[in-house]
């Protein structure tokens, strides 16, 4: 047994606003919300739903990306403060010059009537605010993705679009930006805060543990067995604010550079437990298309710019969204602990509603996604009550590759139609062989009926989920001949 | 005195009819715009949370408390028992609603106790480790399950009656009897309940509170803590966001608060968490319309018969005249020769059901469209068409009676159709839409233009008045209050622009406070959509006198006659002389002129018998008319709302850019209510779509692709209203009633439009595919 390794003089390091912050007495579920709120009174941050969906509560996060010093949107809601060391966190009040002039984003909202109650609008003004630093000329369709995470019951959205795309447009030389005219001083500062070596807080009885490597996380997670290891907290940050669930010690990796990483082999890529949606978007849309378009509909910008796909997977939702088509590309999971590596099948890592294959003191280090052959058909769709920042109410994932007119191979999977991701064996078996004609998929249809017995909830109906698994084998088929068979707002940019 | 120094100006600004924006804009995005949460707390402020029970009916057979009061940090533990005087909280005044659960549980998630500590954190888990023990007794949620328990009223029902509709009914050429169920509503203000009761000395009390009704929390409070209403004060300066849900829901807190801030003499504060808030706070009723209509073959309606069923929750709430609004609405924008119109406020075991823009106007409505709508597939014509055919007729036509008696003196909805038809290009695109759907297999379009009448003042006719009090201070600086509350809509600058425009001042001069129960007494709530018509009008009257103790003053001085003086931008004209406003006042002063006034407004002509259904409950009505293009998917049932033009009228418009406001904000929230926004129950009577990540408003990539919305410019109210403006809270609500008829033309053209497609709402995905299945089995 290592030997446990504490030291007073252990604190969580950030910088708030323009002051840095150092916190030797942390909670590990202290939010960062309830920290800027009842600490320092930085009110302009607020409360909708303490559960990462209305964005009232939206700061950027500025972090190290290599070299690059990135800004992002996040629910403070659901952020623990201990999972912020060597990060600028930027709220609302940050925005204004001294002498009281508002930002662009701030001064078009003001503009074009961008507030009615004006309680959601600190969290509007920072996802703007998070568009504006990343992108100069946002088209409609990003700025409507910027604003997922965002709910207004207000204005009906179109004053804050315009007042998006009209602050996007003003950009004069002159303008105080306080996050652009720091930036390299931000930089040196955060990059002294990067941490060497674990460290690890004890509050009471409570214990916060924030590993600075992979060695270093296998050692906490050997040291403190039962621990929760925390990521992006969109999950993890719900069973402490709703379910009020004791969650100690807990193990924040979301730090960890390494397992931040994706690397793209010949064979196909490999994707660090630890990366976000936001960060796997690009790659993932440039090797599988129909992934990316998935992406953008996972959560809100705050909840993709905080999530992991290792998060989604570890956690084992039966509707994590990221399953089902990792599962049909054939990806692979590398678990780790102080034993070493161990790669299993993604499938395989789902055993049951609520059970997967995780030993204790390992966790999920990565996932390999094989490069998928050019002339394999592949596509993911979802199907939820609201189309964007919903949770599925089911997802269908299939891939099938054609030779002379006939299936040769298929793979397809579901979330939300059994307990775990799980794929569509039947419907498989009825496919492969066959021509790939309409009349195939219809026959094929009769098959989900075996390979699922969906259930009820607020989200769908068992009827509505069975009628919508089967018509969603006829789209595949539709789209793979061609015919228009699905609804998009705006044309798909890839 | 100054008479040249100063170039004259045109105009100040901020007068009435002009683009301002909200007053608080710049602090909403600064992030210094507080909330009550956001002020600073005194010293040694305590917090309360709820303890909620997880029964839907049940007797309390034992109630274990000790591990709450054990809990480190908690304070004290308040049940039914601890309050002082009485336990009662109906706004309805028939006593059917308790502040906390005495002995009988009647939604699951009734508070039955609530715990006071240190903070909000302890509170909250402590109130977890009650142990309550029921005797579970039968539940039932739903309008089908409680008519079929016996169907038990929470409130007396209404009937509405002209003609003999029965009769009539057998004799139409045809007929169509039909059923639509129409979902509830949450609704999801972005700030959550919210109060903090301040203790002062003796059996005083003053109530921060996030209430559209601050009369009625102090009420509530002074009746529950037993004292008279001059010792409670209750203040709100703005909340974000209330659509009805802090007419009455907010008593409960209050009520709370206050109790615990007398008991312990400290500061107490409750602020629900938002699973917490949407558990026990009531939403917008769900009903199940039963109707039959007669019609001839040009589908001119002869008779409707109709029947309104509601969930009313355990209690009466505001059930009685939300269910009464929904009768007042049921005839939409139509001309009923015959009518009979029933309503059936029924009891059902979950949480009671409250005000929520429209109060029941719009599911009234949509129950009248799904009429017309049923004509139009009968026949095989445009809904539109039939929709014409039976518009309200002009004054005089025999044509324009409502099922309440009261007659349509004001319509222009003829007028905004035709317009709105004409600019929004509707004949060319629904036929285009038509062609689109012969040869797309998957996708499919609908089209439907659907019209808004409403009627506009507070049923309740005692309710139609409101007071204000101005002040002007001697720097000329002027001081506002009224008691109208904010909460997003824009009625403070629209009530500030009165008096600017009254006083000729710029709108920087005038001080917009916080509404107080202190200085504006026996307010009704702001709600109705009555805001500004009735504030607006009291601040107008104060003004009024204040200005006329100006005139005199300066009659007296300057020698001369009233029709000599005027208020011109900034200054006061004598004759041919200009004096600079705070001079002026301070010349006034210095004559002992009073410089303060309480105004007062009541509604004029209205009346309302509810015994005999007659009556003139509407001093006018607001029009408006919307054209929603949609597409399906026939495979998922998922849509997408493409485009959608609206043509509304506001009278003349008092703040355009807030009018505009209104309407965009009004239909994507009326859309959200039809589309997505599903509430759902479980077998233990459990709301599970209790958050966000479970109940879904709208997003803006929900919103129309295109949307272009309208004023009527051309509109001006026929009534002597505030500068001659229409209400806008409500009305616009209803316009998206038309994305409802365009889906469900989508879904009617997979059997040619044969057929109606009966679609309930909230139109889901999953609705919109069933009801494709359903049609495609019977084509």
């Amino acid at each position: 047994m290592p030997q446990v390794r504490e030291r007073k003089d252990d604190s969580i390091r950030f910088i708030l606003n323009d002051s840095e912050v150092a916190l030797s007495d942390v909670a590990p579920t202290a939010t960062l919300l309830d920290y800027l709120r009842l600490e320092c009174r930085l009110t302009g941050t607020k409360e909708g739903c303490a559960e990462g969906d209305c964005g009232a509560c939206t700061v950027l996060v500025g972090r190290l990306a290599g070299e690059k010093l990135v800004y992002e949107s996040i629910n403070a809601c659901i952020r623990f403060v201990g999972s912020l060391h060597a990060t600028h966190v930027v709220t609302v009040e940050h925005l204004a010059a001294r002498d009281g002039t508002l930002h662009p984003v701030q001064q078009a909202m003001v503009d074009f009537h961008g507030s009615q109650c004006g309680f959601c609008t600190p969290g509007f003004v920072m996802s703007l605010y998070g568009l504006w630093l990343s992108n100069d000329d946002p088209s409609r369709a990003d700025i409507e993705k910027a604003l997922q995470g965002n709910l207004c019951r207000c204005t009906g959205y179109e004053p804050i679009v315009k007042a998006a795309e009209a602050a996007a447009s003003a950009r004069p030389s002159a303008i105080f930006d306080p996050i652009t005219a720091v930036r390299d001083e931000t930089i040196a500062r955060l990059r002294a805060l990067q941490p060497a070596k674990t460290i690890t807080i004890r509050h009471g009885e409570h214990c916060l543990i924030v590993p600075a490597d992979t060695p270093g996380l296998a050692t906490a997670l050997a040291e403190h067995e039962g621990a929760t290891v925390v990521a992006g907290s969109t999950d993890v940050g719900l069973w402490v604010t709703k379910q009020m669930r004791p969650i100690n010690p807990v193990i924040f990796i979301n730090g960890i550079a390494e397992l931040q990483q994706i690397t793209e082999s010949e064979t196909g890529l490999t994707i660090g437990a630890g990366v976000s949606y936001s960060a796997a978007f690009a790659a993932l849309s440039k090797a599988y298309p129909a992934f990316g378009r998935l992406i953008d509909r996972i959560g809100g910008e705050q909840v993709r710019n905080m999530g992991t796909i290792g998060g989604n997977i570890a956690n084992g939702s039966p509707i994590g969204d990221s399953p089902p088509p990792l599962i049909v590309l054939g990806a692979t999971l590398t678990l780790r602990s102080t034993e070493g590596t161990r790669t299993l099948p993604l499938e395989d890592f789902f055993i049951a509603y609520g059970k997967q294959d995780r030993k204790t003191g390992e966790f999920v280090e990565s996932i390999f996604v094989p490069k998928l052959p050019a002339d394999d058909l592949f596509a993911a769709y979802k199907i939820s009550k609201r189309r964007d920042e919903d949770i599925s109410a089911l997802l269908g994932a299939f891939r099938i590759s054609i030779e002379d007119g006939r299936v040769r191979s298929a793979r397809i999977a579901f979330g939300g139609m059994a307990g775990t991701p799980k794929r569509a064996a039947s419907v498989e078996a009825a496919l492969i062989g066959k021509p790939w004609t309409e009349e195939t998929v219809r026959t094929a249809q009769g098959a989900f009926e075996t390979d699922y017995q969906p259930l009820s909830d607020w989200r769908a109906t068992s009827t509505y989920r069975m009628l919508a698994a089967k018509n969603l084998l006829i789209r595949f088929f539709l789209e793979s001949s061609g015919e228009a068979a699905q609804l998009h707002r705006f044309e798909p940019a890839i | 005195m100054d008479k040249s120094t100063f170039e004259e100006r045109k105009a100040i600004n901020g007068q009435m009819h002009s683009r301002q924006r909200h007053d608080s804009a710049h602090k909403h995005v600064a992030g210094t715009a507080d909330y009550i949460d956001d002020m600073p707390e005194p010293a040694g402020t305590l917090h309360g949370a709820l303890g909620m029970t997880d029964r839907a009916h049940a007797e309390i057979t034992e109630m274990d408390l000790s591990a709450v009061i054990a809990a480190p940090g908690v304070i004290c533990v308040l049940t039914a028992r601890d309050m002082p005087h009485s336990n009662d909280i109906s706004p309805s005044h028939l006593h059917d609603e308790p502040v906390l659960a005495d002995g009988i549980v009647q939604f699951h998630g009734q508070p039955a106790f609530a715990v006071i500590a240190e903070t909000r954190d302890i509170a909250r888990r402590a109130a977890r480790l009650a142990k309550i023990s029921y005797r579970d007794l039968p539940h039932f949620t739903d309008i089908t399950d409680a008519v079929a328990h016996g169907g038990q009223l929470v409130t007396q029902p209404l009937t509405l009656q002209r003609g003999d509709a029965e009769a009539e009914l057998e004799k139409a050429p045809r007929r169509l009897r039909g059923q639509m169920r129409i979902g509830g509503q949450e609704h999801f203000y972005l700030e959550g309940h919210i109060a903090l009761a301040i203790p002062g000395e003796d059996d005083e009390v003053t109530v921060w509170s996030s209430t559209q009704h601050p009369s009625e929390i102090q009420h509530m409070v002074s009746h529950v803590l037993g004292v008279p209403s001059n010792a409670v004060t209750v203040n709100v300066r703005r909340m974000g966001g209330g659509f009805g849900g802090k007419e009455t829901q907010g008593n409960q807190f209050a009520a709370l608060a206050a109790v615990a801030a007398k008991k312990l003499n400290r500061a107490v504060k409750f602020r629900p968490d938002r699973d917490e808030d949407m558990t026990a706070t009531g939403k917008r009723h769900d009903f199940l319309v039963d109707y039959d209509v007669g019609f001839d073959d040009d589908g001119r309606i002869h008779a409707v018969h109709a029947n309104y069923a509601a969930r009313c929750g355990y209690s009466s709430d505001l059930s009685g005249p939300v269910t009464d609004r929904a009768l007042f609405h049921a005839d939409s924008s139509y001309f009923y020769p015959h009518v009979k119109l029933t309503s059936q406020p029924l009891k059902t075991n979950t949480v009671s059901n409250t005000a929520y823009r429209g109060f029941g106007g719009p599911q009234g409505m949509v129950g009248g469209e799904r009429m017309i709508e049923e004509i139009a597939y009968a026949l095989g014509k445009d809904p539109l068409e039939i929709r014409k055919l039976n518009f309200y007729g002009e004054t005089g036509s025999g044509r324009d009676i409502t099922p309440y008696h009261q007659h349509v003196e004001d319509n222009i909805i003829a007028r905004v159709v035709a317009e709105l038809e004409a600019d929004a290009d509707y004949q060319a695109r629904r036929k285009a839409i038509i062609d689109f759907n012969r040869t797309s297999r998957v996708i499919r379009k609908g089209i439907a233009l659907t019209p808004v009448k409403f009627g506009i003042s507070f049923t309740l006719t005692a309710f139609n008045q409101a007071g204000a009090l101005v002040h002007v201070y001697q720097d000329g600086s002027i001081h506002l209050n009224h008691g109208g509350t904010e909460m997003g809509q824009g009625l403070y600058v629209k009530v500030a622009q009165v008096i600017a425009d009254s006083f000729q001042v710029d709108l920087d001069r005038v001080r917009i406070t916080a509404t107080t129960t202190g200085k504006v007494p026996n307010t009704s709530a702001t709600a109705a959509s009555s805001g500004t018509d009735l504030n607006g009008m009291a601040a107008f009257d104060a003004a009024r006198q204040i200005k006329e103790r100006l005139v005199a003053f300066a009659c007296e001085r300057w020698q001369t006659t009233a029709e000599n003086v005027s208020f011109v931008p900034d200054h006061v004209k004598i004759g041919e002389e200009r004096v600079a406003f705070p001079e002026f006042i301070k010349l006034a002063y210095m004559a002992r002129v009073q410089l303060s006034a309480a105004g007062f407004y009541k509604t004029p002509k209205i009346h309302w018998d509810r015994a005999t259904g007659r009556g003139t409950p509407f001093y006018y009505f607001a029009y408006g008319a919307s054209v929603s293009e949609v597409s399906i998917d026939t495979l998922t049932g998922e849509y997408m709302v493409d485009r959608v033009d609206v043509l509304h009228d506001v009278g003349r418009s008092l703040n355009p850019a807030i009018d505009l406001g209104q309407i965009e904000g009004g239909f994507v929230q009326g859309m959200g209510w039809l589309t997505t926004e599903e509430l759902w129950w479980d077998d233990k009577g459990r709301l599970r779509t209790h958050a966000p990540s479970t109940y879904k408003i709208p997003l803006a990539s929900d919103r129309p692709k295109i949307f272009n919305v309208k004023l009527a410019e051309w509109a001006e109210n026929a009534e002597k209203t505030i500068g001659r403006s229409k209400a806008v809270g409500e009305p616009p609500f209803m316009l998206p009633i038309s994305v409802l008829e365009a889906l469900s033309m989508a879904v009617a053209s997979v059997a040619d439009y044969r057929e109606c497609p009966r679609l309930d709402a909230p139109a889901t995905p999953e609705r919109v595919l069933m009801a494709v299945e359903r049609l495609r089995q019977t084509r």
